[in-house]
C-alpha cells in the first residue's frame, strides 16, 4: 500500500513535538486570573510612593513613621525620610510594635506637636493606635496583581521544578531505550544523606569550608552514579527487566539512606551551603541556571550527537540496533549511570534546599519525575521522545503543584488532580497526533 | 467455464476506496464462485490489502456493494464479517504464543455452560478439525513449539471453526518450505472440494498458475486484466502486474570470480549448522538454499556476528578474524541484510535517516557529533543510486513500501563500503518491479569487486541469479552447484530434501 506522502510543515512538526507548551501557557494564564489579589508595594519603593502623597499636602505637617521592624520596613521609613518635602516635618520614626507608636503619639500630643499625619505600612495600619488615632493616616497603595506571578512564588516553584527538571533529563534517556528507573526518589534521599553525613562526619559539621561542601556534594553525586552503574548493569548484562531492577533498587536504596542517617534528619550543615539551592546569580536562582544548562547539554546530546542516536535506535529496535554495530549493552549502562548521577545531584539541590538531610526525601519523586517524562510527550514503549518536550512536562507537573497549594487545596485533593491532570495530559497528545478514533473508542464496548 | 448462470458466492460490484492522499481501490469487480480457488495478484500497493480487509470488515468501502449468496451485505466491522461466513487469514499470525492451540482456536468463542469451559468439547472438535487438515497436532501444545507452518494450520483452523464459506488467504507460503507448501495446497483443494470459495493472494506465480483457477490482476486500485488459469501464463501475468514488457525475470551476467575473500571451516553451533565449510570469492553471488530450519539463517548470523559459533574458524582474506558482535563483522566489512526486515533490518518507527546513519555513525561524526550536512548529502546520494522512492529522509522507514525499505538497508550497508555482504531472503514481500531492481543492484555490486552471498528459499530466484550454488540440509551442506543456470529446480530439491 502507498503511503500518502506526509511531508509536514516546521509549524506542525513543532506542534506535534511541542504541543505542550500550550498547555503551560493556558495552565500559566488560568493560574494567574485564578489568583489575583491585592498586592501591597513593601521597601523603598513603597516609602517612596507615600513621601509623595504626603507631599501633595499643601500645608506643613508633623509625621510620624510607625512600621513593624523588618529589613524592608527600615528601606521603607529611611525613604520616605529622605524623599520628604522640607516643609513637613518627621516627629517620630517607631520600629516596633503597638505599644512603642502609643507611646510616641502622646510623647507628641504632650510636647506640643501632634502627629498630623501617620505614614505606615499594611501591617502597622492595623494596629490599635494607629487606627484609633484622629491623625491622617497614609499607607502604600495596594494594586491587584497574581499570587502565582509574584516573584517569590516564582522562586518557588523554580526550586521544586529544578530538582524533578534535572531528574527528568536521565529519566527521559531511561525512557526512550524502552527502559524505567523507578529508583530515582530514593537516589535523592541516598545523595542527600550521604552529602549530609560527609558534611558532618569529615568537614566539621557547621564549620565546614567550601572544599569539603564540593567534596561532600560531588561524593553523593558519585555514589548515586554508582549505583546507576550497577542498575545498569544489572540490567544490561542479566538481561532483567528494568521494572524489577529498579523497583528493588528503590526499596534497597532508601533502606541504606536510612541506615546511613540512622533515621536522624543531619541539621549539622553550614549556611554557605544554600548557595547551591537558594543562591542568585544575575538575579536568577542558581540551580535554575544549572537546570537550563544540563537541559543545553542534553538536548545537544540527544539531537546531534552519534550517542543520541544509539539511545534512540536502542529503543527503537534494540535487535536492529545491535545488527547494525550499535553496542546495545554500553547504551544501556549509559543511560542508568547518567539517571543516577542525575538523580544524585537533585538529592544534593534538595539538601542544600532544605539545608537538611533525612532518608524520607524525595519519597514518591519518582512518580512525578516519570509523569513529567510522559506528559512531556516521550513513549513508554521507547524510541520516542524530546528532551524539551521533557523540560515542559516538568514545568506543567510543577506549575500545578504549585497553582493547587496557592489555592489552599488539601493534600488528597492534590492527589486526584494531578492524577487527572496526567491522564488528560497523555489522553491529549494521542488525540493531537490523530491516533484516537471515535471508532475505536466504541469497539471497547462492542467487542 | 460458464459460470456465468449460477449465482456467485460473493459478488463484489464497484468498490471504490480513498485514504488521505491515495486512491486505494477504484471501481474494483470481483465475483468469487462456490468451490473456486481465485487468485488476486498484484504488485505492492496494487490494492490488494485493502480488498482483504474490506472483506474483513476492518475497511468500509466509499462507494460499491457486495452480496453474499444474492443477498446485499453491509461488513461494518469484523465480527459482522465473520458471521457471514468470512474467514480471513492474514499475513501476520494473530495467534497467542503461550496459550494452547485448543485456547487459540476457541478464543473469543470458548463454548461454555455456565461460565466454564468445555474444553473436553473443545478438545474433541480440535482433533477433527487437525484430522481433516491432515495434520498431527495435539490439542494441548503451546503454540510458541510449533513451527511456522503448523501456526499456519492452525490460522486456517482456527477460521474453518466458525461456519465458513468464503476463506481468504494473503501471502499464506511466505515462510513456507516447498514440502510445507504442498501441504497446504492439499489443504486448499480439500476445502475447495467442500465447496468454500477460496481467495488466493500471493506474489508466487507458480504456484498461482498449479493451483487456481481463475486470476484477478489489480494494479494502482483497478482491476488490469481477469485470467482463466488455463488460458495464461507466467509472462502474461507479470506484464499485467507490472504494466509493460519485460525481457528478462532474472537479469544476469555471468561474473569471473576474483581472490577467495571469506573461508569458512568446519563452523558449528548448537545441532542447526553443523561442519559447515566453503569460500567466497570478490565478484561472485554464492547463492544458499535448502528447506526451512536447515541452518541457512543460522549460518548467515554466525558470519556476521550475530551468535558466536561453539567452533569452527572464519579467514578473511586469509587471516583468522573472530567476529564477537556484529559490530566486529561490520568493522571487518561483513554486512547481515536479514531476513526479517521489520524486526532485524529496519527501526520502522524512525525516519530514514536514522535508519541510514546508524551503522555509519562513525564515520558521519567527529568527536562523536553527527555531521548533519554530510549525512544528508549520503543518503541523498545512495537514494539516488539506488533509486529510492521517498519524500524526504525525514519520513518515517515504515511507511516506505516493501521494497524501498529494502533498498534502503541495502544503501545503509553501501555507505558503509563493506566488502562481502550476506542477503537473507532479500526479496521476501516484494513485488515484481522491485525484485527485478534489487537483482540488477546486486549483479552491479558484485561487478564492482563485493562478494555477496544470497541465502533464499525461492528456487528460480536462487538459480537464476547465482554463479554457484549450496544447498543445505539439517544443518550440513549437502551439495553444491556450480553452473546454477543449467541445474533444475528438482536437482536442487533433491539435495535439500533428502
Amino acid at each position: 500500500m502507498k503511503q500518502p506522502s506526509k511531508h509536514i510543515s516546521n509549524w506542525r512538526q513543532f506542534v506535534n513535538d511541542y504541543g505542550m507548551i500550550f498547555v503551560l501557557l493556558f495552565l500559566m494564564i488560568i493560574l494567574s486570573m485564578v489568583t489575583v489579589d491585592h498586592q501591597q508595594l513593601v521597601g523603598a519603593a513603597a516609602g517612596r510612593e507615600v513621601a509623595q502623597s504626603i507631599n501633595r499636602i499643601e500645608s506643613p505637617r508633623n509625621v510620624l513613621i510607625a512600621t513593624p521592624q523588618g529589613k524592608l520596613d527600615v528601606e521603607f521609613a529611611q525613604s520616605i525620610e529622605q524623599e520628604l518635602a522640607k516643609r513637613h516635618s518627621v516627629i517620630a520614626v517607631v520600629q516596633s510594635g503597638p505599644r512603642q507608636v502609643s507611646l510616641a503619639l502622646k510623647q507628641a500630643t504632650v510636647s506640643g506637636h501632634p502627629a498630623d499625619v501617620i505614614a505606615c505600612t499594611a501591617a502597622s495600619a492595623k494596629w490599635d493606635p494607629v487606627a484609633e488615632s484622629s491623625a491622617q493616616k497614609i499607607k502604600p497603595a495596594s494594586y491587584r496583581w497574581p499570587n502565582f506571578l509574584m516573584p517569590d512564588n516564582l522562586v518557588t516553584i523554580a526550586q521544586r521544578i529544578t530538582i524533578i527538571a534535572i531528574i527528568a533529563i536521565g529519566m527521559t534517556m531511561v525512557i526512550i531505550t524502552a527502559g524505567i528507573d523507578l529508583s530515582v526518589g530514593s537516589l535523592i534521599a541516598l545523595s542527600a544523606v550521604v552529602t549530609g553525613v560527609m558534611i558532618r562526619d569529615c568537614f566539621g559539621g557547621k564549620e565546614a569550608d567550601l572544599f569539603g561542601l564540593w567534596c561532600s556534594g560531588l561524593a553523593g553525586i558519585l555514589v548515586c552514579a554508582l549505583v546507576g552503574l550497577f542498575t545498569g548493569l544489572l540490567i544490561a548484562a542479566f538481561r532483567l527487566p528494568p521494572f524489577i531492577v529498579t523497583l528493588a533498587m528503590m526499596l534497597l536504596i532508601r533502606g541504606i539512606a536510612n541506615v546511613l542517617s540512622d533515621q536522624r534528619t543531619i541539621h549539622e550543615i553550614p549556611v554557605s551551603f544554600d548557595m547551591l539551592g537558594k543562591g542568585y546569580l544575575f538575579g536568577v536562582p542558581i540551580s535554575v541556571w544549572l537546570m537550563f544548562s544540563l537541559y543545553a547539554i542534553a538536548y545537544f546530546v540527544m539531537s546531534r550527537t552519534t550517542l543520541g542516536r544509539q539511545i534512540y535506535a536502542v529503543g527503537g529496535n534494540e535487535e536492529a540496533a545491535r545488527l547494525s554495530g550499535v553496542r546495545v549493552k554500553r547504551i544501556l549502562l549509559i543511560v542508568y549511570t547518567v539517571c543516577g548521577l542525575l538523580a544524585g545531584l537533585g538529592g544534593v539541590i534538595v539538601c542544600s534546599q532544605l539545608r537538611s538531610a533525612k532518608a524520607s526525601y524525595g519519597m514518591m519523586d519518582e512518580l512525578t519525575v516519570i509523569a513529567a517524562v510522559v506528559v512531556g510527550g516521550t513513549s513508554l514503549m521507547g524510541g520516542q521522545g524530546k528532551i524539551l518536550g521533557t523540560l515542559i512536562g516538568a514545568f506543567i507537573i510543577g506549575v500545578i503543584q504549585n497553582g493547587m497549594n496557592l489555592v489552599h487545596m488539601d493534600d488528597k485533593t492534590q492527589m486526584i488532580v494531578l492524577g487527572s491532570v496526567i491522564v488528560l495530559a497523555v489522553l491529549l497528545d494521542r488525540i493531537k497526533k490523530g491516533e484516537v478514533s471515535w471508532k475505536e473508542i466504541r469497539s471497547v464496548f462492542n467487542n | 467455464m460458464s459460470k456465468t448462470n449460477i449465482t456467485p458466492l460473493l459478488r463484489m460490484s464497484n468498490i471504490s476506496k480513498s485514504f488521505p492522499g491515495i486512491q486505494a481501490l477504484t471501481d474494483v469487480s470481483v465475483n468469487l464462485f462456490a468451490g473456486e480457488v481465485l487468485a488476486i495478484i498484484g504488485e505492492n500497493g496494487a490494492g490488494k490489502s485493502t480488498l482483504i480487509k474490506t472483506l474483513g470488515g476492518a475497511n468500509q468501502p466509499d462507494q460499491g456493494h457486495m452480496e453474499i449468496e444474492g443477498n446485499p451485505v453491509r461488513l461494518t466491522c469484523p465480527l459482522v464479517s465473520q458471521q457471514h461466513g468470512i474467514g480471513i487469514i492474514y499475513q501476520e499470525f494473530n495467534l497467542i504464543p503461550f496459550l494452547t492451540v485448543r485456547e487459540n482456536l476457541f478464543l473469543g468463542r470458548a463454548s461454555h455452560s455456565f461460565g466454564l469451559i468445555r474444553s473436553q468439547d473443545e478438545r474433541k472438535t480440535t482433533r477433527e478439525l487437525f484430522d481433516r487438515l491432515g495434520a498431527d497436532i495435539h490439542p494441548d501444545t503451546p503454540v510458541a513449539a510449533l513451527s511456522i507452518a503448523e501456526q499456519q494450520l492452525v490460522e486456517i483452523a482456527k477460521v474453518l471453526v466458525t461456519d465458513v464459506k468464503i476463506v481468504v488467504m494473503d501471502e499464506p507460503t511466505a515462510t513456507l518450505t516447498p514440502r510445507e507448501v504442498q501441504r497446504l495446497h492439499d489443504v486448499v483443494r480439500e476445502l475447495k472440494s467442500r465447496g468454500i470459495g477460496i481467495i488466493y493472494v500471493s506474489h508466487r506465480l507458480n504456484e498461482i498458475l498449479e493451483l487456481t483457477d481463475r486470476v484477478v490482476v489489480l494494479r494502482d486500485g483497478k482491476v488490469v486484466g481477469q485470467r482463466n488459469i488455463h488460458s495464461t501464463n507466467r509472462r502474461d501475468l507479470i506484464e499485467l502486474m507490472v504494466g509493460r514488457p519485460i525481457e528478462d525475470e532474472f537479469p544476469k551476467q555471468p561474473q569471473v570470480p576474483g581472490s577467495t575473500l571469506l573461508s569458512v571451516e568446519r563452523l558449528n553451533w548448537s545441532d542447526r549448522v553443523v561442519d559447515v565449510s566453503f569460500t567466497v570469492a570478490a565478484g561472485e553471488i554464492l547463492g544458499i538454499t535448502g528447506l526451512m530450519g536447515a541452518g541457512r539463517t543460522e549460518l548467515a548470523h554466525l558470519l556476521a556476528g550475530a551468535v558466536p559459533p561453539d567452533s569452527g574458524r572464519l579467514l578473511l582474506d586469509g587471516q583468522e578474524v573472530r567476529f564477537h558482535s556484529p559490530r566486529d563483522a561490520i568493522r571487518a566489512g561483513v554486512c547481515l541484510l536479514t531476513e526479517d526486515r521489520k524486526n532485524q533490518g529496519l527501526i520502522t518507527d524512525q525516519t530514514i535517516q536514522q535508519n541510514f546513519s546508524l551503522p555509519n555513525l562513525d564515520r558521519l561524526s567527529r568527536y562523536g557529533i553527527v555531521k548533519t550536512g554530510t549525512e544528508r548529502l549520503s543518503l541523498a546520494h545512495y537514494a539516488e543510486t539506488l533509486q529510492i522512492k521517498m519524500v524526504s529522509g525525514s519520513q518515517l522507514a515504515g511507511q516506505l513500501s516493501g521494497g524501498n525499505q529494502q533498498k534502503l538497508v541495502l544503501a545503509k550497508w553501501l555507505q558503509r563500503r563493506c566488502r562481502l555482504i550476506i542477503v537473507d531472503e532479500p526479496t521476501r514481500g516484494i513485488d515484481v518491479g522491485a525484485k527485478y531492481e534489487i537483482y540488477k543492484l546486486l549483479n552491479e555490486l558484485v561487478e564492482q569487486g563485493m562478494a555477496i552471498i544470497m541465502i533464499s528459499s525461492e528456487l528460480p530466484e536462487v538459480l537464476g541469479i547465482s554463479d554457484r550454488v549450496l544447498v543445505m540440509q539439517q544443518g550440513r551442506i549437502t551439495g553444491e552447484i556450480t553452473d546454477p543456470r543449467r541445474a533444475t529446480q528438482q536437482q536442487v530439491m533433491e539435495l535439500a530434501a533428502g
